[in-house]
């Protein structure tokens, strides 16, 4: 009981020790009107970041890579140090890798039974790229633009082109999925839904950026910056992290399936019988 | 390009996603999975293995059980053996006893025949005797009725009170 009031007491004083340091320390200023903050969030366009000097890109590209690093190490971590020591009866951390693999791997079988191997594996790393992609954001992380100012790291899915990458990529994967079942007509019949790429891009683009756009209006103003951050930016970021992993992915199963489906043979006509019925009369 | 689009940062998204997509596959999707096809196959082959024990054991337990129907069978037939047995047993006592039976009954007729013809016998040899001693006693005395010294001979000699 002791430990407890300890505790909570140096939990108050170090909140209220934060609380004097950021309202003495004041704001550096705003580089930007939040207008001009707004349309950077959408067009990227002013603040981008050198990609080891040879090219100007938007922050979401090197918050692509860093979540792509950060999962690759995460990867690696665990391949050495978690998987020799599976057992058959799983501990926590085997519990939980096995429900997310196996999460994808149920969604991609039952979506399309006839073909889920490289479906399982595509939209199991593009759940973790997304989910993890969209959390980033509430690291924070800050980088340099080609100006000299600081820029918070967005969502890579809030960029864009990032959005158009894994929709389209999506589509590829559907469309070889098309291709490897049944050819040229898997090819017509992921050419029908033309409008799938687009759509998918701009779902992903859309939701993230309107997360984007809500958080960066709450943190423009430092009188909003206080509790409100709480539920707007961890547990909206957190719902909408699950809500767009889980709607790409399962959009991505149902077309691959869809498409890499036999078609039925349809029964040919007896056209012999029908020209002698009608030769009789 | 409008919204900013830039193919080359698109491309890059693209390796950055693929790179992704196989790392991940090869570092954590396939082994998670060959994992999880391993135990399966363990528990299948344990499943496999437990409902061969259980065949075997059903097995045993219709061989056994067939063993006991035939046990009962067999006992149900030596019973039934010795009740045919013991009826037969009984059947042949009975007949025996009859056959004793009768031969007791036939011995003691020729014996009842024989004491009758012994008593017969000895009955007309004593009639005779009587006759002939009537015979004699009236030979002797002729002045009497035949008839009535007859009957007091049978009487012992005394004469016939009502008449």
């Amino acid at each position: 009981m002791k430990q407890h009031k300890k505790g909570l007491t140096i939990l108050i004083l170090v909140t209220a020790f934060l609380l004097a340091a950021a309202l003495l320390a004041g704001s550096p200023g705003r580089t930007e009107s939040v207008q001009a903050a707004m349309r950077d969030s959408v067009l990227h366009d002013v603040n981008q970041i050198s990609l080891f000097g040879w090219k100007a890109v938007n922050p979401g590209l090197i918050s692509a890579f860093i979540t792509t690093a950060v999962l690759l190490l995460a990867a690696v971590c665990l391949r050495i140090f978690v998987i020799p020591r599976f057992q058959y009866v799983p501990g926590k951390l085997q519990l939980l890798l096995e429900e997310v693999v196996g999460l994808f791997d149920r969604m991609s079988q039952a979506s399309s039974p006839h073909r889920f191997g490289f479906l399982g594996a595509y939209i199991f790393a593009a759940g973790s790229f997304i989910f993890t992609g969209t959390l980033f954001e509430l690291l924070g992380l800050q980088a340099i633009t080609v100006h000299g100012h600081p820029v918070t790291l967005p969502a890579p899915l809030s960029d864009i082109n990032s959005a158009i990458a894994l929709g389209t990529l999506s589509y590829l994967v559907i469309l070889s999925g098309g291709i490897a079942s049944n050819g040229l007509q898997g090819v017509r019949m992921t050419l029908k839904e033309f409008s799938l790429p687009i759509s998918m891009s701009f779902r992903l683009f859309g939701a993230l950026l309107s997360g984007l756009l809500v958080t960066e209006l709450v943190y423009y103003y430092i009188s909003l910056s206080f509790v409100l951050p709480v539920v707007v930016g961890v547990l909206f970021t957190l719902l909408h992290a699950l809500i767009q992993t889980y709607v790409l992915t399962m959009l991505t199963a149902l077309y691959y399936g869809e498409v890499s489906e036999k078609p039925k043979e349809r029964k040919k006509k007896p056209k012999k019988k029908w020209f002698a019925r009608h030769r009789h009369k | 390009m409008p919204l900013n689009i830039d193919w080359q940062q698109i491309l890059l998204h693209w390796m950055n996603l693929a790179i992704l997509t196989g790392g991940l596959y090869f570092i954590l999707y396939k082994p998670v999975k060959q994992f999880m096809s391993k135990r399966e196959e363990y528990y299948r082959e344990l499943d496999r293995r437990a409902e061969e024990k259980l065949s075997q054991a059903n097995q045993a337990h219709e061989t056994y059980q067939a063993k006991l129907e035939q046990a009962d069978e067999e006992i149900r037939q030596a019973r039934a053996q010795a009740q045919l047995a013991a009826q037969q047993s009984v059947k042949e006592q009975l007949a025996q006893a009859k056959d004793q039976a009768q031969h007791i009954v036939a011995l003691a007729r020729v014996e009842a025949e024989h004491s009758r013809d012994q008593i017969m016998k000895q009955s007309k040899r004593e009639l005779k005797e009587l006759a002939a001693k009537a015979a004699k006693k009236l030979a002797t005395h002729p002045d009497t009725d035949p008839f009535d010294q007859f009957l007091n001979l049978a009487e012992g000699g005394k004469p016939n009170e009502k008449r």
